[in-house]
């Protein structure tokens, strides 16, 4: 076994033991310290699979902006019983684990029976100069050059409408949570 | 050896645990970080097909990887949103449980 496998393992049951403790915690400020644990090893896992940019991005904006704003939502909306059981299961419990455990099964299933599903040795790196531009070296770079040369094949205008979404997406927040 | 299989069921777990928190919990904070769990779960899926890169003309132009990092932007918008929201039904409602806010219930 090589360090990645034995790296993917431990990170792998860090991941699925913090989801488990997000869902199953009864305070809630503990589960969404839970939630900060998930996003870290989810950057792990990124870092194993050659993504370094999504890795750095994934503990900038998740452990870092969403799991702050929870943090800042859960303190916002103060709940009596915050120590004892400010986590509750709704009655239909049961049903959602059912439902959730058949749709698991349903896509590891259809996961196994895909021809790609025993792919393995690969790089993560683009592979094949296109004929506009020559490859960088440097994933990162590549990525850069993806989102914004708008000389090559580039995903310029796809960029643009995620920064529009943003924009639409602050103004209403700020207009939504004002005070009137 | 790690293959692809890995990361897909790893994927799928954690969306089932996601799909499982966005059901069954009653604060609506936990529904939206349930949610949170199942965006991440199609990041790890996507970021695996990019690494295991079978097929060419995706892997060319990084579509996993790409396709990751406009997940994770229209995720921090809908946290941003959604978390207003909330806090907007928790001023007027002094409640955050689902079951309760029941304003567009005929």
């Amino acid at each position: 076994m090589g360090l990645q496998v034995v790296l993917f393992w431990i990170i792998a049951i860090i991941l699925v033991g913090a989801a488990l403790l997000m869902v199953s915690l009864r305070n809630i400020v503990h589960s969404a310290l839970a939630l900060i644990v998930l996003f870290a090893m989810a950057a792990g896992i990124y870092l194993l699979l050659n993504a370094e940019f999504i890795a750095i991005v994934q503990i900038l904006i998740y452990a870092g902006a969403v799991t702050i704003l929870v943090l800042f939502a859960l303190m916002l909306t103060r709940t009596n019983n915050l120590l004892t059981n400010s986590n509750p299961n709704n009655k239909q419990w049961w049903l959602a684990a059912i439902i959730s455990t058949v749709v698991g099964v349903a896509i590891i299933f259809a996961a196994t029976l895909s021809p790609y599903s025993t792919a393995s040795g690969g790089s993560g790196t683009a592979y094949g100069a296109t004929a506009a531009c020559s490859l960088p070296p440097d994933n990162v770079v590549y990525i850069g050059q993806l989102l914004y040369s708008p000389t090559c094949y580039s995903y310029v205008l796809p960029f643009e409408i995620a920064s529009l979404v943003l924009l639409v997406a602050i103004v209403g927040a700020i207009v939504i949570g004002r005070e009137d | 050896m790690l293959t692809l299989n890995h990361f897909l069921v790893l994927g799928a777990i954690l969306f089932c645990i996601g799909l499982y928190g966005a059901l069954a919990k009653r604060n609506a904070i936990a529904v939206l970080m349930g949610i949170e769990i199942m965006l991440n779960a199609v990041n790890v899926t996507m970021i695996g097909f990019s690494f295991f890169n079978k097929v060419k003309p995706y892997s060319t132009y990084l579509t996993g990887q790409i396709f990751a990092i406009f997940i994770i932007t229209v995720a921090a918008a809908e946290a941003a949103v959604a978390l207003a929201m909330i806090i907007s039904i928790y001023r007027k409602r002094s409640t955050v449980d689902v079951g309760e806010i029941n304003m567009m219930k005929w």
